[in-house]
């Protein structure tokens, strides 16, 4: 398949650009509102054609074992789903990110706490950000704004995944999974055979010829002294992720006296809002995060030096604020502005609840 | 006659499989587990499929099966094994996957699982260890447990009306159209190690040539939790599971 335009929906291209890089499995369960993506593959039939695996599982819980279980092989492998359903997942994940196995997992976002909404929602920014399921680990998170980052970013999350060896996740909200923009899928590359992946990864789980050892995945292990160099090792390679994968977009930062921070789809209404302050005399910027984990702290720290005040524009209660008021350091004020339950806010209210924050601006 | 005269290939009559490693097994005295990580090491290099195969190893006593037979295992979250083996067969079909797990395993927090793998006829092999009792976290009551059975969580005997029935899980699976084995056995007589050895076999060329999922159970016994010495527990078993749980094949769509 040679590189290709078309008009989808978030959750179709994100299908469609997996098969493209050469993925070996998806497992998911259906929930709105990212089943377009189940649906997409299982319309695509990929196994007639690269071989790729696709499979409706019994639940979530059973399908990001199967996840780990494929990622236990040294398998380019995913799963999707949204908000309540990357709850039930996240015990899989903390096992994913102690076996040091490299996975992608899509959470398309809706309103919570509970069943909740089906509408978009950025309420589960801690539990991806700040681990989600028990002990001490990270996830990379992806936050992608436009449906051409739903596609990239199945790239992008599977080369971290691998080059790392550890999960990440695209965290995008309901809006960017629903809506229909256009896409440049890039051209398809075969999977990996497997005498690739055994190069690549020496520790899968593949059947043991007589030349080695048994390759045994677990994340078991009794002596503390051992969980403890374990876990150094697990905090050494975040380490090393914070110094090199920070990623994020700034727009009109170099004059600006005030910041809008957001991710995701609020981003690009926020941009807008932006646009309508600045014919009007006020000059803000946007930070747009990326990658929410590692976050982008230094760059945040540096703006907070030369501008009068943030405003962090999320759709959730204030989540991303605290990492932005970590970056600033108390050294300008950091307001919230949010809608709940389901709601996105257009430009006019984000720059209403601007002025209203920032009366002096004016 | 020296030891060295004795010591000949042809006089050989018992030795341990090659893929049965050194390292010490944490199983009680008397335990089941031990006989039966034998057979699968055992039937493994008779069936010469040592780099072909996958274990997928349980949350319970059998947690450590990886550290005793010599081959790539995967250890899964409790109860996940039927999805894990799932995902492995499906993305390498050429490879012998077979789960081994317990009863809390397999027949409680794992029950979806199982269920839907062997409804979806899964090409993997279930060695299923009922021995009525979770063992590892300390002798409390499994969905395998015997009515009246005392447990550290039926102090006073498992009470059906508090607690509900035995489940015979086997005999739920052997329903599903997706099995096409379904067995019970036990490894307390050297017979009855003869049969569990040929069900086992059976279960790991059905994964080999595609034929869906088998499920074997063993009958097991847990002397330690069961608080007898391992003769009284095999008699016990005898007696009281053997009751609920009869010996044989259940389903065998395999022509033979």
């Amino acid at each position: 398949m040679e590189e290709d335009v078309r008009l989808m929906k978030g959750n179709e291209a994100i299908a469609h650009a997996a098969i493209r890089y050469g993925a070996d499995g998806y497992f998911g369960y259906p929930i709105t509102p990212q089943s377009e993506i189940l649906e997409t593959l299982e319309a695509e039939m990929p196994w007639e054609t690269t071989g790729m695996v696709v499979l409706q599982a019994e639940s979530e819980i059973a399908a990001i074992n199967m996840v780990y279980a494929g990622a236990a092989c040294g398998k380019a492998v995913f799963t999707s789903s949204s908000s309540p359903g990357v709850s039930l997942k996240q015990e899989g994940i903390s096992y994913i990110a102690a076996g040091e196995l490299p996975a992608l997992i899509v959470n398309v976002m809706r309103g919570g706490p509970g069943l909740g909404t089906i509408h978009p929602s950025q309420a589960d920014y801690f539990q991806a950000t700040k681990g989600g399921g028990h002990g001490d680990y990270h996830l990379i998170v992806l936050a992608p704004a436009t449906v051409q980052e739903m596609a990239d970013f199945v790239t992008l999350g599977f080369d971290l995944a691998f080059k790392y060896r550890t999960p990440a996740m695209i965290l995008a909200d309901g809006m960017v999974g629903q809506m229909m923009e256009k896409v440049v899928l890039p051209p398809a590359r075969p999977r990996r055979t497997d005498e690739e992946i055994a190069r690549q990864c020496p520790w899968a789980v593949t059947g043991k010829p007589a030349t080695r050892k048994p390759n045994i995945m677990t994340t078991l292990e009794l002596d503390s002294y051992q969980m403890e160099r374990n876990n150094e090792r697990y905090q050494r390679t975040y380490r090393l992720i914070e110094e090199n994968e920070v990623r994020y977009q700034e727009y009109y930062t170099d004059d600006a006296d005030y910041l809008i921070v957001a991710f995701g789809s609020i981003a690009r209404i926020c941009l807008k809002s932006i646009e309508e302050a600045r014919k009007q005399g006020i000059r803000i910027g946007l930070i747009r995060p990326i990658t929410l984990w590692p976050y982008p702290y230094k760059t945040i720290t540096g703006l907070s030096k030369r501008i009068k005040g943030i405003l962090v524009v999320e759709i959730n209660a204030g989540q991303m604020i605290e990492d932005v008021r970590l970056a600033v350091e108390g050294r300008v004020p950091v307001y919230h502005f949010g809608r709940l339950g389901g709601i996105v806010p257009n430009p006019n209210e984000v720059l209403d609840a601007f002025k209203h924050n920032f009366p002096e601006a004016q | 006659m020296t030891t060295e005269d004795i010591i000949r290939p042809e006089n050989l009559v018992y030795r341990k499989p090659r893929l049965l490693n050194d390292n010490h097994m944490h199983y009680c005295p008397g335990c089941s587990h031990g006989v039966v990580h034998r057979l699968i090491a055992e039937i493994i290099e008779e069936m010469g499929i040592e780099d072909k195969t996958i274990g997928i190893a349980p949350v319970g006593c059998a947690v450590f099966a990886y550290n005793y037979v010599d081959i790539d295992w995967i250890e899964a979250a409790h109860g996940r094994a039927p999805a894990i083996a799932t995902a492995v067969k499906r993305l390498n079909p050429s490879r012998m996957v077979f789960t081994y797990q317990g009863d809390g395993d397999l027949a409680a927090i794992g029950t979806c699982e199982t269920i839907h793998a062997a409804n979806r006829a899964e090409n993997i092999a279930i060695i299923f260890i009922n021995n009525g009792i979770y063992g590892m976290t300390g002798g409390q009551m499994a969905p395998t447990t015997l009515e009246g059975m005392k447990t550290s969580t039926t102090p006073y005997g498992r009470r059906v009306d508090l607690n509900g029935y035995p489940l015979k899980i086997s005999d739920l699976v052997a329903q599903l159209d997706g099995t096409c084995y379904v067995t019970r056995q036990s490894v307390h007589t050297p017979a009855a190690v003869r049969k569990a050895k040929a069900a086992i076999k059976q279960a790991f060329t059905n994964s080999m040539e595609g034929r869906g999922t088998s499920l074997v159970e063993i009958v097991s016994t847990c002397n330690s939790g069961w608080k007898m010495s391992p003769a009284q527990a095999n008699k016990w078993m005898e007696e009281n599971m053997f009751a609920k749980y009869p010996m044989g094949d259940i389903k065998n769509t395999v022509k033979k």
